[in-house]
């Protein structure tokens, strides 16, 4: 290292580089410690961790109660958070009141779920093709075992669902349907056969124009003044119809979005080498599309999976109806931090999940310099 | 009309055809001729229109007066089977257009599995021949972002190849190339002209147009103004505006 190594004019070979520029040290170095105001800064917000780590895991973990049959009981036992009102009540919380000795058949139906959407989300899933099959067979699946009445399943009315069953239930069923829904109005939207335009502009704006809690009345009332007399339409399938119309306006409008960010020229290649309409779409417009509008689609989604929380008030007791009902209680009466602070948790986990997945696939399709 | 390909066979028929763009008048009665193998070389100012001229050949654009010919079929909006016709010429576009989140491989082989139904290990091995030719079968599986400039215009030529065109456009293919790499495409042009591809390229190469062209058409304000060999039409042009635009062009 003492005198100066030189190499002859095109012949300089890689170096490693200096040493405390890379691995932990080099990384540490540059983010956190790279000036004094940065030490400082990072000193300070490392100590106020600590200490908000510290004083909520307490409250959070150490002095909480999970076990207790009453407000004033967990009281008496310790003073941190009184989850027992939470514990007490899971049932109530995952599935509303559908019949204890059913619970295993929305139980089946989760895992399945997981099942079905794994050839849909991830690729490399293994014999993927055969299991394709049984995503699209799975809505009738869910559908037969959760409400029975076939094979010799009792038949449970969908009044009885609630809690996070009910999210699941309104949130998948939402997001998966109104995708496809999406896609169709926005390409609708943008058709040369004016009447399908006008239709589609008109429900788009229709559906973002107005409320959700707004339609979910509707769906709850006044449908019935415009069915036919003695038509019974089940509650659950109209709140159903009404999230996935009313997500499918966004969903579209996103994806409008993306199909006008692609240059002009993607069109006129296809055209130029005799790809017809749908085959430009399927093969040239959408994919592209679709990968720019990933994260304004999560978004929706996300959106929708929170808002499924507004069917409490046409009387449907997702998480939220629960907790109110568990609240309502005298011998829990007080406890809305725990009980809200649950549903948080449960709805964050969710989304978060979500919004992981969403980073994940914009990595796995970008094209560039990969 | 003759099936047999002999030299003289017009595949190309443009009579007195006229476009507009709203009120502007951008192409005015063009005349023109193809013969089965000819290379033409269509250069003009900007604005000129002859890009525009290339575009209605495929009918990218609209022409709204006239005829357009293309081996015997005229080009018409009520054309059934314009894709037909599509397939059968094909474009090399300025900005490459590409598709980005398709590999090159399967930029080659979309058109010819969805619009010549051809099975898909047939579509490869002939993009690998093609591409070969273009002398990128290495990037065969890369996403066109990670190609320079010059390699995406020749898998774009691949790609139009891979429909069997019986006629190649090409719209300004190297203006938007850095200087070393315009060498790479012309010289896969060269290459194809010599198979005897009946091909009309705008450009502003003139050494292209000298060497590989056998008829050079100058256009300006919606016109054809002179046609001629290139060696007569760079050494002796007539008209006025031709003589302009050569000075400005080749001065430097």
């Amino acid at each position: 290292m003492a005198d100066k190594q030189t190499y002859a004019p095109g012949s300089h070979p890689d170096l490693p580089p200096p040493p405390g520029t890379i691995g932990i040290v080099g990384w540490l170095r540059t983010n956190l410690f790279s000036s004094v105001n940065n030490t400082i800064l990072s000193l300070i917000t490392i100590y106020f961790l600590y200490w908000l780590i510290q004083s909520v895991a307490g409250w959070f973990v150490l002095d909480a109660v999970v076990d207790a049959s009453s407000r004033a009981e967990c009281r008496e036992i310790d003073s941190g958070a009184c989850w027992a009102v939470i514990t007490k009540r899971i049932g109530q919380f995952v599935y509303g009141f559908y019949p204890h000795a059913e619970r295993w058949r929305p139980n089946v139906a989760f895992v399945l779920l997981f099942v079905a959407v794994a050839p849909l989300l991830y690729p490399k899933t293994p014999m993927r093709r055969q299991l394709l099959w049984f995503s699209a067979a799975y809505p009738f699946v869910a559908y037969f075992l959760i409400c029975g009445g076939i094979l010799g399943l009792p038949e449970v009315g969908t009044n009885t669902f609630g809690g996070f069953m009910l999210t699941m239930i309104v949130g998948v069923t939402g997001i998966s349907a109104s995708l496809p829904l999406g896609i169709a109005l926005s390409l609708g939207r943008q058709s040369r056969l004016l009447s399908v335009r006008v239709i589609s502009i008109a429900f788009i704006e229709f559906m973002r124009g107005v409320p959700l809690i707004t339609l979910l009345f509707v769906a709850s009332t006044m449908l019935n003044y415009f069915l036919p007399p003695g038509t019974t339409f089940n509650l659950l399938l109209r709140v159903l119809i009404m999230v996935t119309f009313f997500a499918s306006a966004y969903i579209a409008e996103v994806i409008r979005g993306g199909i006008q960010a692609i240059p002009k020229g993607q069109y006129e290649a296809a055209d130029a080498m005799g790809l017809n309409y749908w085959q430009t779409t399927r093969l040239v417009t959408l994919p592209q599309a679709l990968k720019i509008s990933i994260p304004g689609i999560v978004n929706t989604f996300i959106g929708l999976y929170k808002d499924t929380t507004l069917v409490v008030v046409i009387g449907l007791l997702d998480p939220l109806g629960i907790g109110r009902a568990a609240l309502a209680d005298a011998k829990w009466n007080g406890l809305s931090t725990e009980t809200y602070l649950f549903v948080a948790l449960f709805f964050f986990v969710s989304c978060f999940a979500m919004s992981r997945y969403s980073l994940w696939l914009e990595n796995r399709l970008s094209t560039e310099h990969k | 009309m003759a099936k047999s390909a002999k030299q003289s066979e017009i595949v190309v028929k443009i009579e007195d055809m006229h476009k507009w763009y709203g009120q502007f008048h951008v192409l005015k009665d063009i005349n023109l001729e193809v013969a089965q193998g000819e290379r033409i070389v269509i250069c003009g100012p900007s604005g000129s229109g002859k890009s525009t001229l290339i575009r209605c050949i495929n009918r990218l654009e609209v022409h709204q007066e006239g005829s357009i010919n293309i081996y015997g079929t005229e080009l018409s909006s009520d054309l059934k089977n314009l894709e037909l016709i599509r397939s059968d010429v094909g474009m090399v576009f300025q900005s490459f257009n590409l598709f980005p989140h398709l590999t090159v491989l399967e930029n080659c082989t979309l058109a010819p599995i969805w619009v010549r139904k051809m099975p898909k290990r047939e579509a490869e091995e002939m993009a690998m021949e093609y591409l070969a030719r273009v002398k990128i079968p290495e990037q065969a599986n890369k996403y066109p972002g990670q190609l320079s400039g010059g390699q995406q215009q020749r898998v774009a030529i691949a790609r139009s190849l891979c429909m069997q065109p019986k006629i190649m456009l090409f719209d300004e293919p190297t203006s938007a190339l850095d200087p070393e790499m315009i060498k790479e495409v012309l010289d896969v042009m060269i290459e194809l002209a010599d198979t005897g591809m009946t091909m009309l390229v705008v450009t502003h190469e003139m050494g292209f147009a000298n060497k590989v062209a056998d008829r050079v058409i100058f256009m300006d304000g919606g016109e054809i103004i002179e046609q001629n060999d290139p060696k007569t039409f760079f050494t002796k042009p007539k008209n006025d505006r031709t003589k302009l635009f050569l000075s400005q062009i080749l001065d430097h």
